[in-house]
Order: structure tokens, then sequence, then C-alpha cells
């Protein structure tokens, strides 16, 4: 029931030591709980659930006893939600936005919690890194644009103003309309899954080297080799830093295009 | 990492363009407890406190706009009571100086009256004496010029009706004189 081996972080620090560059099987870390089940649960679903709870704990006190002047924790939680609902909905949908903020602030904080945990020792990789999780929040976006963007005009013309864009001369349409169809049913969806997740993978790849290079050249590195070693462990520290500010930017990134998205599809004008 | 490798990967059983069940499965519990965290408790119970927040401080400018409203309505209610009392201050004055301009006019006239009243009273009287001086004098005098006269002359004068008529002849051109010296 429990594979003690994937309790490490990194796949690359099994074994006899030397330096093993990391692979894509990172993000394969096998099951941990309920193995043989449907529900398995390998140490990234493991860390999903965790960062869950934690920002459900999170919010449930920051809002459990609210007050007219906010205490700390309640200032910080009306702080990072006033980031979302007006930062991000009334900005790109203005007064409309309220209406969504509770979808983009789940898709924000879970986006940000997830990101982050690539970068929280003992954590060290992100819930975002595995296609599901960016696959499934970005097919909720494209569910709720279009049906938002369908609810606002009406199907025959939602599909009118998406696919045959008004100023057009009618001959163009034939390549207009094949592009736009791609690019506004398929590509969005895809682009935000690809994205987020390709900036997850890198991240965490990155880092996998830049510290197992620095065990490696440390450890098993001769003479001045070691050195290398620690200009790696700078390496590593700084990208650690820079993947705190990626977090943080693909969180913002996804939750905005979505607003976008939402926007252009209810928007009385093209 | 090309994409021959994520095809290569995805021939094998485990590829990351390919999402597990188990991820998607885990992924989709934790957005949908947060999906109901958000919407069912965090927004609702937030707006509920921005609205609280927002009725105070409208509720605190409603009662500020109050009290502005009521200190302007005492103030212009001041400002009206001081211009009424100034007109009637300044009527009363107009009054009193009305009335100052009739007593001082009545005690003048009063004090001419009275004036003209004790010259003509003093005039009378003086008139009066000065007649009474006359018919005295003129009694005295022909009475003393009788006796001066009999006695200059030595001889009584008898004859009654001769001597008043001497005498009267006498006053008469006394009084031509004194007439004539008065002028």
């Amino acid at each position: 029931m429990l594979g003690l081996g994937n309790f490490l972080p990194l796949s690359g620090a099994e074994g006899e030591g030397g330096f093993h560059a990391p692979s894509t099987e990172e993000f394969f870390p096998g099951g941990l709980l309920f193995i043989g089940t449907p529900y398995e649960m390998s140490r990234i679903n493991l860390i999903m659930v965790l960062m869950t709870f934690v920002i459900v704990f999170f919010f449930i006190s920051a809002f459990a006893r609210t007050r007219f002047v906010p205490a700390k924790l309640q200032n910080m939680g009306e702080i990072a939600l006033d980031f979302v609902r007006i930062n991000i909905a009334e900005e790109v949908m203005g007064h409309e936005g309220r209406k969504y903020a509770p979808y983009l602030a789940t898709l924000f904080f879970m986006l940000l919690g997830f990101n982050i945990t690539g970068v929280i020792p003992g954590l060290q990789i992100s819930g975002t890194s595995v296609i599901a999780v960016p696959l499934i929040l970005a097919f909720t976006s494209w569910v709720i644009f279009n049906v938002q963007g369908i609810r606002h005009h009406g199907v025959v013309q939602y599909f009118k103003m998406n696919l045959f864009p008004p100023g057009v001369p009618a001959p163009i349409y034939l390549l207009v309309t094949p592009i736009e169809a791609v690019s506004t049913f398929i590509l969005r969806p895809m682009t935000l899954t690809i994205r987020l997740l390709a900036n997850m993978m890198a991240g965490h790849l990155l880092l996998v080297l830049f510290f197992s290079a620095t065990s490696a050249l440390l450890f098993d590195g001769q003479g001045f080799l070691k050195i290398f070693g620690l200009a790696a462990y700078a390496m590593g520290f700084a990208f650690t830093l820079f993947e705190v500010l990626v977090a943080f930017l693909q969180a913002y990134i996804f939750t905005l295009l979505t607003a976008v998205y939402i926007s252009g599809a209810t928007a009385d004008e093209h | 990492m090309g994409i021959n490798a994520l095809l290569a990967s995805a021939e094998g059983s485990n590829s990351i363009l390919i999402p597990a069940i188990p991820d998607l499965l885990w992924g989709t519990v934790s957005f949908l407890i947060l999906a109901v965290l958000f919407s069912k408790y965090v927004l609702p119970r937030f707006n509920k406190v921005l609205e609280e927040r927002a009725d105070k401080i409208e509720g605190g400018l409603a009662k500020a706009q109050a009290a502005q409203e009521k200190a302007q309505e005492t103030l212009s209610q001041y400002t009206n009571q001081l211009s009424q009392a100034r007109t009637e201050a300044s009527g009363i004055r107009a009054a009193a100086d009305e009335e100052k301009r009739v007593i001082v006019e009545g005690a003048r006239k009063e004090a001419e009256e009275k004036a003209q009243a004790t010259l003509k009273r003093m005039a009378e009287q003086i008139d009066a004496e000065k007649a009474q001086a006359v018919v005295t004098l003129q009694k005295d005098v022909g009475s003393l010029a009788l006796e001066l006269a009999s006695k200059v002359v030595g001889e009584s004068l008898k004859d009654d009706s001769r001597a008043r008529a001497v005498i009267d002849q006498y006053i008469t051109d006394l009084e031509r004189q004194a007439k004539e010296a008065g002028r």
C-alpha cells in the first residue's frame, strides 16, 4: 500500500548515487495510497489534496468571524480576493465581472496553490505539472465562456459572431472562418493547458537538474568540480525564487485569459 | 526532450499529454471542493462584509449630511433673526427720533407761546401802570401846578372853570412836548 521510495522528492536521487538526468518520469511517481483502485493516490495527488485543504483552511479561518475592521487573517484574505475581484474580474469585465468572481477566485487560488507546491520543501512538485489539472481547469473555462456566450447571444448569433466576424468581405470568410473556429474553440483551451503545464514541468525539471547536479558534484565530484557544485546550488536557489514568480504569474495569466474569453463571449459589440 | 521523445513516451505506458485517471479524479475533487468553498462560503461572506462596510460608510455620510443641513438651517435661522432684530432696532430708533423731534418741537412751541404770553401780559401790565401813572400824574401835576401858579400869580383863581381850562391847556402842551422829545 505504501511505496517508501516514492516519498523521495527526486527520482534521480534513488539508487546508488551519481548523476541521473531528470526525465518526464518525474511526473509519474507511482501510487502511494489505494494502489490498484481507480482512486489510487500518487505523491502528486496527495499534494493536490493537501494544498486544497490548506486553501480551504486559510479562507475559512479568514472569513469565519468577519469583522467590520478586519483582523490580520481576514485582511490577508480580503487583499487576496480583491486582487481577483478587482484586478482581474472588474479590470476585464467591468461591473459584470463580479458575477464571475467565485469561479475566477477558485481558478486563481487553486492554480496558485498547486503551482507553488513546486518550491515548497518536502513537496517539491507542482500539482499543475501533470496534464490532468490544467486540462480540467481549461475545459471548465472553455465550457463557461461558451455557455455564457450562448446564453447571452443565443446559439446562432454566438457562432455567427465568432465564426463570421463583421466587416470582412464575403470571400475572405473561406479563410477567416476556419481560423476563427480553430483558434476560439480548439486552440484556446489547448494553449491554456499547455502554457501552464509546460511552465510547471520545465520549472520542476530545471530545479531537479540543478539540485541533482549540486549533489553529484559536491559529493561525487573530484577537486575543483566541487566548486561547480556550489555554482549549481546557487543556480538552483535562483531558479527556486524564479519559480515562485512563475507560479504566481501562470495563475494570473490563466485566470486573466479566462476572464478575457468570458468577456469576449458575452460582449455586445465584437 | 523533443516532440519525438514525447511521442515515444506516448507509445509507452506514460505520456505527459495523456491525463492519468487518478490525476483527473483527484484534480476534479480538489476543484469541486474549492469551487464550493469560493462560491458558497468565501465570496458570499466577503460580499456581505463589503456591503456592511459600504452601508456603514453611507450611513455615516448621510448622518454627516443631515448634521450639515441642520447646521445650515440653524445658521440661516439665526441670520434671519439677526436681520429681523436689526430692522426692528432701526425702526425703533427712527420712531424714537421722530418722537424726540415731536417732543422738542412741542416744547419749543410751548415755550414760545409761554414767552409770548408773558411778554403780552407784561406789556399789558406796563400799559396799565403807565395809564395809572398818567392819571395819577395828571391829577398830581394839575393840583401841584395850580398850587404853584396860585403862589406865583398871587391870587387865587376863584374861577374854577377858568383854572381847569388853563391846567388842561398846560397839560396838553406838556404832553405834546413830551411826544416831541420822545421822537
